[in-house]
């Protein structure tokens, strides 16, 4: 008993909700690629140890999958705090802002820096719950900002919309360059 | 002296000058918003550098990189929420004056404090060029890869209570750097026969996903918080003269910062931590000190602005970064075309001159833009931090989708969005795996260099440099050891039921 309470003593720290659930599928996640070592590396004949391309890959993993149980192990001896599902609920909710952020990017090609820049702060604006017309002008006014900064002064490399090519003469060529 | 002159040319420029002033204002404000660090700021600004010249944009994002600090401590004096992670001590005697009505009196001592630790580390950085011009090029492939090694060491054994979670997630980060074709024999490592898995993790991707999406999801996800309404009236001069009463603290509080600054894997957390020890026990009043102590508020800030300015000593010299904004500096000068190590040293010391003469008037920039502008700051940091979220996630598109228009590096940046934001929530430390990331290549590319020269293995240890690197490494295992051993016994170890919300393990 007396040992084990010293175990304890040794590996215990401060865990919030949902740190089991994120050590164990670190660890599992270290073991996948510490099993795949062999197969997604290659150990190179005639090759000194110290330049075998399997070495690094081999230290990162093996190193993550150690320290990966210790910490797992922490876990388990660590006093828990009540919220665990409802943390991992939370982390689950970050995947409808990678939709709205993909959608971005896919609409940007097609439609052009400017108007989908505007179309996604003006729909993020709202969803985040700002519906007065002060916040959707706020966020418009934002979104040609950062357009005009980025594509039009700074020339940063992002392509033109498809979109501009149905633009009329006059203006195609600026939209393209510049917005 | 012509090393000087000639930095000062490179320096004279309007677009330089334009740069510096656009980034140090921009670094203050960036600093004193809530929720947005210096590294969200640079990673996104990054790409939108590459069209200008090496030293321009270098500036600016060099502007961004010094002054975010000064403007972290506002928030954190004035509405008890630091503005960066590495302004939280601020809190402890910032704030109790301010809620005691002496908040132009502290935000004042804080903008002296820190521009005095800033313009310190600076000088110390200028009167070690010589040396370092001296040392750096006796650091062979062996001495970097012991300093890395060093560096990868410190930052695990540095994050106490964490020490396995900074250590799985640095060797992730070692890992991540591997994936991909592998630079020497081109065999493909860990690409699961996927192409886009080929050319590897873009660390601008990689930084970009776990300091800047992670940070917008977690404002837009959770309960929206406009930050207090602040407000300061009085002379913002006052500090000054304070300061001079309290100068013993800030010169050693820097100098401390500078010390720690030079040590990879150290850091600001630490540099406050002995400085704010050390303040409290030379103290007349060590009673005070959590209570609204002018002497615990210098200590804190002037220790942690010297470290930026001292980090760049290895990062310069030897070209590995201590801490996950060197590392990403260090990534900005790459994509300069400017190669820190040993030869920058030898080859381009005007230019490291004009980088620390621009460092310098930085520092005088910000002092200046704070003296008049507080208010300022304290109206812009009322935007509401879903508000806040969304200007993130737009801005990170940008960063991250001109890099080379792939909306693989959009899913690869989305991916490490949301495990950071896990990490974020668990307060576990991102920093470990971006050094695990840049220090895991210098290795690998180190150890293949130096082994070639190496007959038995005492040889990597048995020039000067190298082998005062190594007893540095095991001194360091010792010493962590000790203190595990002795908190055992006397069990004040870290506390294992928190709360530990008053020491964040995020950086950035």
């Amino acid at each position: 008993m007396a040992k084990l309470k010293m175990f304890q003593d040794l590996f215990q720290r401060y865990r919030r909700p949902g740190d089991l659930v994120f050590a164990v599928l670190f660890l599992a996640f270290a073991a996948f690629l510490l099993s795949q070592l062999g197969e997604q590396t290659v150990i190179a004949k005639r090759t000194k140890w110290y330049s075998q391309p399997a070495l690094w890959p081999g230290i990162g993993v093996v190193g993550m999958f150690v320290f990966g149980a210790f910490h797992l192990l922490g876990s388990l001896v660590s006093p828990r705090i009540a919220g665990r599902w409802t943390e991992v609920l939370f982390w689950l909710r970050a995947a409808e802002y990678v939709l709205y952020f993909f959608i971005y990017v896919v609409l940007v090609p097609q439609l052009g820096y400017l108007p989908s820049t505007i179309v996604f702060t003006l729909f993020l604006t709202m969803r985040a719950g700002f519906r007065g017309w002060k916040a959707c002008l706020s966020a418009v006014l934002f979104g040609i900002v950062t357009a005009l900064i980025f594509r039009g002064f700074l020339q940063v490399k992002i392509p033109a919309g498809e979109i501009y090519q149905y633009l009329p003469d006059g203006i195609r060529s600026f939209a393209m360059i510049y917005l | 002296m012509d090393t000087l002159i000639s930095g000062l040319a490179i320096l004279a420029h309007w677009d330089v000058m334009v740069a510096l002033l656009i980034g140090s204002i921009g670094g203050v404000i960036i600093g004193a918003l809530p929720g947005v660090g210096p590294a969200i700021a640079i990673a996104i600004l990054l790409p939108a550098t590459f069209s200008f010249e090496p030293i321009v944009g270098l500036t600016l994002l060099l502007g961004i990189y010094g002054s975010s600090m000064y403007g972290g401590a506002i928030p954190a004096i004035l509405i008890n929420t630091p503005g960066t992670p590495v302004n939280a001590l601020t809190t402890y005697d910032g704030y109790p004056m301010t809620k005691r009505g002496e908040g132009h009196r502290a935000v004042s001592l804080a903008y002296t404090a820190s521009f005095f630790g800033g313009v310190f580390s600076i000088l110390c950085l200028i009167v070690l060029s010589p040396l370092l011009a001296w040392i750096a090029p006796h650091f062979g492939s062996r001495e970097i890869f012991l300093a890395a090694f060093l560096g990868i060491l410190l930052v695990v054994v540095a994050h106490r209570g964490q020490t396995f979670a900074a250590g799985m997630l640095a060797f992730l980060g070692i890992f991540l750097n591997t994936v991909g074709l592998e630079p020497v024999k081109y065999t493909k490592r860990y690409t699961f026969d996927q192409s886009w898995l080929a050319s590897g993790f873009d660390l601008i991707v990689v930084v970009l996903g776990l300091f800047a999406i992670s940070q917008a999801f977690l404002l837009l996800i959770e309960r929206d918080h406009t930050p207090e309404r602040a407000t300061v009236s009085g002379s913002m001069m006052s500090g000054f003269k304070e300061l001079l009463g309290i100068k013993r603290i800030a010169t050693v509080s820097s100098s401390l910062g500078v010390l720690m600054g030079m040590i990879p894997g150290v850091g600001e957390f630490t540099a406050q931590f002995l400085s704010y020890t050390y303040a409290q026990k030379s103290s007349k009043t060590p009673e005070l000190f959590g209570k609204g102590s002018p002497e615990g508020l210098v200590a804190s800030e002037a220790a942690n602005i010297a470290v930026p300015a001292a980090a760049m000593i290895p990062l310069l010299a030897l070209g590995i970064p201590g801490e996950a904004l060197t590392a990403m500096m260090l990534t900005v000068f790459y994509v300069h075309n400017v190669i820190p190590g040993p030869q920058l040293f030898a080859d381009q010391l005007d230019f490291v001159m004009a980088l620390y003469m621009a460092l310098i008037l930085l520092n005088v920039i910000v002092l200046v833009f704070l003296l008049f502008s507080t208010n300022l700051l304290l109206r812009i940091m009322q935007i509401p931090t879903r508000f806040l979220g969304m200007m993130i996630l737009t801005l990170s598109f940008i960063g991250v989708y001109s890099l080379r228009n792939s909306a693989t590096d959009c899913v690869i940046a989305m991916g490490f969005g949301v495990f950071g934001l896990i990490l974020k929530r668990l307060n576990l430390p991102i920093v470990p795996i971006i050094l695990g990331i840049v220090l895991g290549g210098i290795m690998e590319v180190k150890l293949r260099t130096a082994m070639a020269a190496v007959k038995t293995p005492l040889d990597f240890v048995s020039r000067p440099i190298a082998a005062i690197l190594f007893v540095m490494i095991l001194l360091v295992l010792i010493l962590h050891l000790r203190t595990l051993i002795r908190e055992h016994k006397t069990k004040q170890g870290p506390d294992p039921i928190g709360p530990d919300h008053e020491h964040s393990s995020q950086q950035g």
